[in-house]
């Protein structure tokens, strides 16, 4: 599974990169992380709320920050 | 409609919490809120309180609100109107979508690049921050219903006229390059369920409150100084009724300002009840939360400089002339 936090270095931005961490953490599952600050990467993927979460090219959260729980339920679907 | 009223005056206005803190100044400290100390601990911890209180429960209502209109589905609702229509749609729609000024960057390269006219897209990015949901009970809590819904129209107004002007004027090539020719992924529209709503909005709550609190203390402690400190013939000397200049001075000095419409409403509220214009104050606080440093230096990276000099100029312009209506026609409305 490949991981991706979209966003430019607000303060949301830096907590959802670290409920993800966590939930990758707690799920105990083997997947790639990488946050993008680009902001032409970030609009490609049709983006306009920071921060993002993106699992294997998808985008699956904007402009929220979900609690790890709810976080590692979208893991755990996948 | 004496219910609405009692509703009106306790909920929004706060009457009980007024009362509550006249009673805890008086026999508390042994003051009299007559007196000038007494007035302005009054004045400070009253707004304070009631500020607090509605901000929270608006921007709870609010954000539940806005987590239907996210700017992707603004953005393909946009696309459907044309003219005018346009204008005044992305100005409406600018009022409840979920916006701070850090994604104003990725929302006008998503509205512009998509194709969104660009004065459609200035359309919004006026009325967003001037307009909320959230300032107009604010108003309507310190002021009144009328006061807020003209200072909504005027905002309005604003947004559709200078987004006209900007679009009119052919400006796109001084758009930077970059911005058109991403390639944009649609993207899905993920499904909310209430849990979602909820804690998004309770998170809104808790994000905004941390952004501004420092602007509603200073807010605040500016408007209890001039609420009982600062003499009413100076403030009258500068920005009174009859003095011409007032409105040009309270948009020269609101503009560099930078502050949350939150914070600057208890200036606004201790300038009104000294007896300044209420354009004047208007235009005061259009000029400081339209307009301000911060903004205009993000906006810089994504338009030349022609550009960002036209919007700053028809904007301030805009609100100078509101102002001078607001004077002129203000009597009607307090």
């Amino acid at each position: 599974m490949n991981i991706k936090v979209l966003g430019t270095g607000c303060a949301n931005c830096r907590k959802l990169e670290s409920n993800v961490k966590e939930a990758i953490k707690q799920l105990g599952i083997d997947a790639g992380f990488e946050k993008v600050e680009d902001m032409k990467a970030i609009i490609a993927y049709g983006v306009m709320r920071t921060p993002a979460l993106v699992i294997d090219e998808k985008v699956k959260i904007s402009g929220r920050v979900p609690a790890v729980e709810d976080i590692k339920k979208i893991l755990e679907q996948k | 409609m004496f219910i609405l009223k009692w509703l009106n005056n306790q909920l929004l206005k706060m009457e009980w919490l007024s009362n509550l803190v006249k009673y805890f100044v008086e026999k508390g400290f042994g003051l009299d809120i007559q007196d000038r100390l007494g007035g302005s601990i009054h004045f400070f911890i009253y707004d304070i309180i009631k500020i607090f209180i509605l901000l929270s429960v608006l921007i709870f209502t609010i954000s539940y609100i806005q987590s239907f209109f996210p700017p992707e589905r603004t953005k393909q609702i946009l696309g459907k109107y044309h003219g005018i229509w346009a204008n005044l749609l992305g100005a409406l729609l600018g009022t409840v979508t979920p916006f701070c000024s850090c994604s104003s960057i990725p929302l006008f390269i998503g509205f512009t690049g998509a194709g969104l006219p660009l004065g459609v897209t200035f359309s919004f990015l006026i009325s967003s921050p001037l307009v909320d949901l959230a300032s107009f009970i604010l108003l309507a809590s310190i002021f009144n219903w009328k006061i807020a819904i003209a200072y909504v129209l005027v905002g309005i107004f604003l947004a559709v006229i200078g987004g006209t002007i900007i679009g009119n004027a052919k400006l796109e090539s001084y758009v930077e390059p970059f911005v058109y020719g991403n390639q944009m992924a649609e993207l899905d529209q993920e499904e909310l369920t209430r849990k979602d709503r909820i804690q998004y909005s309770r998170q809104q709550v808790l994000d905004i409150i941390k952004r501004v609190w420092m602007y509603i203390l200073i807010g605040v402690g500016i408007g209890a100084a001039i609420h009982n400190w600062i003499p009413q013939d100076m403030i009258s000397a500068i920005l009174g009724q009859d003095k011409w200049y007032s409105v040009l001075v309270t948009t020269i000095i609101g503009v560099p300002m930078y502050a949350d419409i939150f914070g600057t409403l208890p200036i606004a509220e201790a300038l009104v009840i000294k007896g300044v214009g209420l354009g004047t104050v208007l235009s005061f606080m259009m000029a400081v939360t339209a307009l301000s440093l911060p903004s205009l230096i993000m906006l810089k990276t994504v338009v030349k400089k022609k550009l960002l000099t036209i919007f700053f100029i028809v904007v301030t312009i805009g609100i100078i002339i509101i102002g001078y209506t607001f004077n002129l026609i203000g009597y009607l409305l307090i």
